[in-house]
């Protein structure tokens, strides 16, 4: 008789539960040690509920078949020429911001998952973490891959790793995710699972993905179709775990929160560097930042916090600072690169006046008075042949570590200047949200290795720019300074001659 | 709050002791109502330096930059120290004055044509 096949539940039951087992000679807690210090009470695991019931076996055979076709396009992008089709070479910035800031997180989330897996004392979270640190190594190798070919043909790729580590921009996402792998399990589950890849993750995906689409790089694209299956068991992955740890005891209520609270607002400040991307980088834009926060955050992060109500969960402290700051940061954020264009593996350009039309457009309340002058004072400068550069270093937030550009809600000609004390020292941060959370625990971000103050000890390379850019790796004069008299806008030009009519402009 | 961790009493480096700047400890500087200068600037400076030499030197270096600084007149700028009012006085230190590792700086100059 043949053998009689096994349900995909009970299937599942056996790949995951089945292989777990009661501890007989050690004791549950040296097994796992880093189940209660944060004060998280679980009672009973077995009442997780496995939101996709995916088994191993499945697991590989859904991925092979995505990256078949994957590799697919890949291929065919290095056989065509596929870097020609992109709208204008300034998008590749886009692209520039995503390997040196972003894939380097897939990689740092599939370390991490791996420490979950081994250290959840739940077997069914334990297995849903093992899959998804599987698949985060995957987008990093997937997006490696897809991104080389234009690094055969465009700079600041290069060497995008070794940048992660020590460029004052990529401070900011590489300080955010150490901030979260430094935090015990259930504070990293909150904040990655939940708070940026079920709350934010939109307005990093769509951004980029559909960026890619309307600019013509279907490479990108096509990896952005790989990840989308996976991104959706994540996200689903971490709304359970907020819900289980919600419903396990009453007292993980105010822990949680103060998590939210402050994944929020670290969330919220990474997002406001692809803020500058989609409405500064792209050629072809998407939608605004601004209406991206409307729809992505303010309209579908209302109905889930609504719904998260019954458990006492309120909306992230400061959320409304995040609103009101919506017409505002994208042009800070633009304003900090164009300052240090010199020091930077992307470029900055003057904005041209299609451009200025849209951004007028699209913030009618605070482009034109507030940011429009800056920028033509700019060009007037740049025309004269004095582009202008910021000479010194910036003062960057503690946590957050972006230049403390941010102004003051409903004063943008005031920066937001913050204060903390802590054993005899003074700590700077941008905003309350980043104030709040250095007070809470001190003795972490006094360690934050703020890149401004590194080169001031002495440990970049060097006291001159082009030393510490040389620490960088960054290949001067063609990874850094403005687009315009780049190598890459030279190689550009060439090889658009004869095949357009003129540089196509992006604004809708 | 303490820092939930494994091991009580858990801490870590403070990364920026004054001690790790040698010899000088770190002032921020920044310019109001210029916001084509993103943020304010770092500057490692001695606690010894004369506020003359902030002024007449290393201020200019950094902002001549923006054509409104060739007419700005510093002596009748307005400063604030660490949140404060703050009247510097030219020919002392900036370190007699109260300017400590991390202190801001923040000054207002007239519009140029009403100085």
């Amino acid at each position: 008789m043949a053998a009689r096949k096994l349900s995909l539940k009970q299937k599942y039951g056996h790949f995951t539960r089945g292989l777990d087992w009661e501890p007989s000679y050690q004791k549950k807690e040296d097994i796992f040690p880093f189940a209660s210090y944060e004060g998280i009470k679980v009672h009973d695991w077995d009442a997780w509920e496995d939101p996709f019931k995916l088994t191993m076996d499945a697991y590989w055979k859904f991925q092979a078949e995505k990256e078949r076709k994957l590799y697919a396009v890949i291929d065919s992008m290095a056989q065509n020429n596929g870097q020609l089709g992109i709208t204008d070479a300034r998008y590749l910035n886009a692209v520039k911001i995503f390997i040196q800031g972003v894939t380097p997180l897939e990689y740092q989330a599939h370390r991490h998952f791996a420490h979950l897996a081994r250290h959840l004392p739940g077997a069914g979270l334990r297995v849903a973490a093992q899959m998804q640190s599987i698949d985060e190594l995957r987008h990093c190798q997937t997006q490696i891959h897809t991104i080389s070919h234009y690094n055969k043909y465009f700079d600041g790729i290069h060497d995008f790793t070794h940048m992660h580590d020590r460029l004052w921009y990529l401070s900011v996402p590489k300080s955010f995710f150490d901030d979260a792998t430094s935090a015990g399990p259930f504070e990293f589950l909150t904040a990655i699972s939940f708070a940026f890849e079920y709350v934010l993750t939109n307005l990093l995906f769509v951004p980029f993905m559909s960026g890619a689409a309307y600019n013509g790089d279907m490479a990108t694209v096509t990896f952005g179709f790989s990840a989308q299956s996976d991104e959706s068991r994540h996200m689903t992955l971490g709304l359970e775990a907020v819900r289980f740890l919600l419903e396990q005891d009453e007292a993980n209520v105010p822990i949680v929160q103060g998590w939210i609270d402050k994944w929020f607002w670290r969330g919220y400040r990474l997002l406001s560097l692809v803020g500058m991307m989609m409405d500064y980088m792209l050629p072809k834009k998407v939608m605004s930042w601004s209406e991206a926060w409307e729809s992505y955050y303010e309209e579908a992060g209302g109905a889930l916090f609504a719904d998260l109500a019954r458990y006492g969960i309120r909306e992230p402290k400061y959320a409304e600072v995040a609103k009101a700051e919506k017409g505002h940061v994208s042009h800070q954020v633009w304003s900090i690169f164009y300052n240090y264009a010199q020091a930077a593996a992307v470029h900055t350009w003057d904005v041209d006046d299609q451009h200025l039309a849209w951004l007028r457009e699209k913030y009618p309340d605070t482009f034109e008075q507030t940011y429009q002058p800056r920028y033509l004072a700019w060009r007037k400068q740049a025309e004269e042949g004095q582009r202008f550069y910021n000479n010194g270093l910036p003062m960057l937030c503690q946590v957050c570590q972006i230049p403390m550009a941010f102004t003051e809600v409903g004063d943008p000609g005031t920066i937001s200047f913050r204060v903390s004390e802590h054993a005899g020292d003074k700590y700077h941060t941008c905003s309350d949200g980043c104030k709040d959370i250095f007070d809470h625990e001190p003795e972490k971000y006094v360690q934050a290795w703020l890149p401004v103050h590194q080169i001031f000890q002495g440990n970049c390379g060097g006291a001159t720019l082009p030393e510490v850019l040389d620490w960088y790796h960054i290949n001067q004069g063609a990874d850094n300074l403005d687009y315009v008299g780049s190598p890459e806008e030279a190689q550009w030009n060439k090889w658009m001659e004869g095949r357009r009519p003129a540089m196509p402009i992006a604004a809708e | 709050m303490a820092v939930a961790s494994l091991k009580p009493g858990y801490a870590g480096p403070t990364r920026d002791r004054v001690d790790n700047f040698h010899g000088a400890q770190l002032v921020y500087v920044h310019w109001e109502e210029h916001l084509n200068f993103c943020a304010a600037i770092t500057l490692p400076l001695p606690a010894d330096t004369p506020f003359d030499a902030l002024a007449g030197e290393i201020l200019p270096s950094l902002y001549a930059a923006d054509p409104d600084w060739a007419d700005v007149d510093l002596g009748a700028a307005r400063w604030m120290l660490d949140g404060r009012d703050w009247s510097p006085e030219p020919g002392r230190s900036i370190g007699e004055q109260g300017v400590g590792h991390k202190s801001l700086i923040r000054f207002w100059t007239a519009p140029a044509g009403n100085a």
